[in-house]
């Protein structure tokens, strides 16, 4: 214990050693910068400068990996298409008149206008948020029995169930979605077996279809749902359905009335992981779906690369983020009060 | 004497031909691979009991309290509950409740709720729930804690919610798997004799399992000492205590002196020839084997009287020896005296006065003496 205790404390005291060969030059060059030294010395007032430091860098990621690509976005959303590279024109512009400098925008609402006009977006956004809930759904149902068989097994193979769980993502996700159409498709792997077997004469036209797409999205999309539902299904002490049967509880009610309602947070969490990534899913509807698998990431897919309309695709893409925002600020709500209820 | 009240003052349905027990576990093993966790055992309880199933850790005390409950199902064997072979019926169907010892309340169920759960169950109108909710709650002292979560709850009183779950619905048997253990030693000496005033008001039978003595000495009105899945002995506490029926249950039920010897016949005053001893021990009674028959005499250190004056020439069952070593826990001294034999024999001796000055010191030659009656012969 003592041993561990003092390599550990060596350990930080050499990291801050060399943290502070980087930091100590960059602090004095700040020091030397007076509005730095002053912005500091309202920061120590308020004991700030620690945290800052700390907060700071999901901050930064925030501002570059989200704000700016979104601010990008927002503004070509609003421009006009242009045969010019980039293809959109300009929505800010420095205008020299009389010596004096003006910045004009010309803002350009007709992209948003033709999504409200043509139904065909309406349709992909609802198409979309529909496939999205049944697919939802389909994770959950299969999701459920296998994060409680995992839950429920041996403690020494749990790990390497959550692994075997896992251990797809270590492929590429093309390469899995491309197996499925080798599976689906009519000379394919099922219907060869379904063949042998005698099952069906004819091949089953299953690729190219809505099915084969939920297909697609339930596998590629499972573990997101199997392990927060596994992590809230090994919580639970098993000792309470042997209560609930002792209370006179059959073991079909006792799933509903006690393994379903502690098992709520993993079920939340699993279908928002789900939900929220496939509404705007592209690969899979594109490889699998029908040419009438109608699925607002493919449109967008579409406007961007095909018609190489970028305002338009913009636009697509602003609407599909400001559906979104509502089940992503739900669920972070949810995960908040999770955490405080953790406490 | 006709007119007089005749009620008993001893409640002892055991010794009563005409009472029929409420439980009767008739020859069950239960068996987990090659470990035999309980071995073809057999035990009456009597309604209205608290009787405690006492052993060390491992002896099968949870498998056969969880049989009774309906876990786990028996190898062989049968469980029969007021006349009604329980041995196939699932929990969620037999009138016994029980209490875990994780007390296993529902995280996500208000207190009332846990409690009311079980009545539910039953389809019991909301209004009657509401008042045997109440009830419950009352009797347990936690009337204004219905609307808590158990995790706002402290330990003591989560084990008191667990309670009224499981008294309310009025079970023919409760079980109580180590109610207590969970509890430090202050609230657990005084949640016992709760426990024993809420058994005497609900007249419900309890079975507690304990590997406590204390505890199962304080409640019980009978105890079972379970060895190996094996019942050793069933007897109240205080004959548990005082005639245990072998070494193991003298051995495990406080301390005990043992001493190992041979069976010396003779009418009027049977003896034990005893190397250890050094000398004849006195028997009380003549025992029913024949002479030169193994067997051990169990002697408890407070029935032994320790002294430094040498006592009157022909005195029985007197050990003499050094003092080796002494203990003081306050109310009670402990002396461990070596003999002659070099067996280690101890005596407890109450410190009836302030102990300025110890009488007996380290080194000390003394006297061990006790009346025949104090000790118990034992044949296994
Ligand atoms: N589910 C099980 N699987 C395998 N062996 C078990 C199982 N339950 C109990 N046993 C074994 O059966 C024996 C009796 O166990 P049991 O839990 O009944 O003991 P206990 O008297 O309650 O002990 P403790 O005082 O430690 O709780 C032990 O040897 C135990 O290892
Ligand atoms: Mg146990």
């Amino acid at each position: 214990m003592t041993f561990g205790a003092a390599t550990r404390e060596a350990t930080r005291a050499r990291w801050a050693a060399r943290a502070s060969l980087i930091l100590k030059p960059l602090q004095s060059a700040l020091d030397a910068f007076p509005p730095s030294r002053w912005l500091m010395r309202r920061l120590d007032r308020r004991a700030l400068k620690g945290r800052l430091l700390a907060i700071a860098p999901p901050y930064a990621w925030l501002l570059i990996f989200f704000l700016a690509p979104f601010a990008i976005v927002l503004k070509i959303s609003f421009a006009e298409p242009d045969v010019a590279m980039p293809p959109y024109t300009e929505v800010f512009a420095l205008i020299e008149d009389a010596g004096s400098f003006f910045l004009s925008i010309k803002l350009n609402f007709s992209n948003y206008l033709l999504l409200i006009e043509d139904d065909l977006y309406l349709r992909a956004y609802l198409n979309s948020l529909k496939i999205a809930a049944i697919s939802t759904a389909l994770a959950l149902m299969v999701g459920f029995p296998i994060a409680y068989a995992m839950a429920r097994a041996p403690r020494r193979w749990r790990g390497a169930l959550v692994m075997m769980m896992i251990l797809p993502f270590w492929t590429s996700f093309l390469i899995r979605v491309y197996a499925w159409i080798g599976i689906l498709k009519n000379e394919g792997l099922l219907n060869g077996f379904l063949q042998w077997l005698g099952v069906i004469g004819e091949p089953l036209t299953i690729l190219n279809t809505d099915f084969a797409v939920y297909i697609g999205i339930v596998y590629s999309y499972l573990p997101f749902m199997v392990l927060p539902l596994y992590a809230a299904l090994e919580r639970m002490d098993e000792s309470l359905l042997e209560a609930a049967s002792d209370l006179g509880c059959r073991p079909v009610k006792a799933f509903w009335v006690i393994t379903v309602p502690l098992a709520a947070p993993g079920i939340i969490a699993g279908s928002f992981l789900v939900f929220i990534p496939v509404v705007g899913e592209v690969v899979i509807p594109d490889l699998l779906g029908g040419s009438d698998t109608l699925m607002i990431g493919r449109l967008l897919w579409a406007e961007f690369f095909s018609n190489h309309d970028w305002p338009v695709a913009s636009a697509v893409a602003m609407i599909l983020l400001l559906i979104l925002v509502i089940p992503i600020v739900l669920f972070q709500r949810h995960q908040a009060a999770r955490q405080e209820a953790a406490r | 004497m006709a007119s007089g009240p005749t009620t008993r003052r001893t409640f002892e349905p055991w010794d009563d031909p005409k009472s029929k027990p409420i439980l009767r576990v008739s020859s069950v093993s239960k068996s987990y691979g090659s470990v035999t966790a309980v071995d073809q055992l057999s035990l009456d309880i009597h309604r209205g009991e608290f009787f405690a199933l006492l052993g060390p850790s491992g002896c099968g005390k949870t498998t056969l309290l969880r049989m009774l409950a309906g876990f786990e199902r028996p190898d062989t064997g049968r469980i029969e509950l007021d006349g009604v072979d329980m041995t196939a019926v699932p929990p969620y169907r037999r009138p016994v409740n029980m209490m875990f010892q994780s007390y296993a309340l529902f995280p996500h169920m208000s207190v009332e709720g846990n409690i009311a759960f079980g009545l539910k169950q039953e389809g019991l109108p909301a209004r009657e729930i509401k008042t045997r909710v109440a009830e419950a709650l009352a009797l347990v002292q936690l009337p204004d804690y219905g609307r808590r979560k158990p995790h706002q709850l402290s330990g003591g009183q989560r084990q008191r919610v667990a309670l009224a779950r499981s008294l309310v619905k009025r079970p023919k048997m409760l079980l109580l798997d180590e109610p207590l253990a969970a509890l430090d030693r202050k609230l657990r000496e005084e949640t016992q004799f709760e426990l024993m005033t809420i058994q005497e008001q609900v007249g419900i039978t309890f079975v507690i399992v304990t590997h406590d003595q204390d505890e199962a000495m304080t409640m019980a009105s009978r105890i079972a000492v379970m060895d190996r899945g094996r019942i050793a002995q069933v007897a109240p506490p205080t004959e548990i205590y005082e005639q245990p029926n072998s070494r193991y249950v003298a051995d495990f039920i406080g301390s005990v002196n043992l001493f190992e010897g041979n069976y010396v016949g003779g009418d009027g005053a049977p003896t034990m020839r005893c190397a250890e001893a050094g000398c004849d021990l006195s028997l009380a009674q003549p025992l029913l084997v024949a002479p030169g028959h193994r067997l051990w005499v169990a002697i408890r250190p407070e029935k032994l009287e320790i002294s430094r004056e040498p006592p009157p020439p022909g005195t029985l069952n007197c050990l003499s020896g050094v003092v080796w070593d002494i203990g003081y826990l306050g109310d009670f001294s402990t002396y461990r005296v070596k003999l002659d034999s070099g067996k280690i024999v101890s005596a407890a001796e109450a410190n009836r006065m302030r102990l300025t000055e110890r009488t007996i010191s380290w080194e000390d030659r003394v006297y061990l003496r006790w009346v025949p009656q104090a000790a118990v012969a034992l044949l296994s």
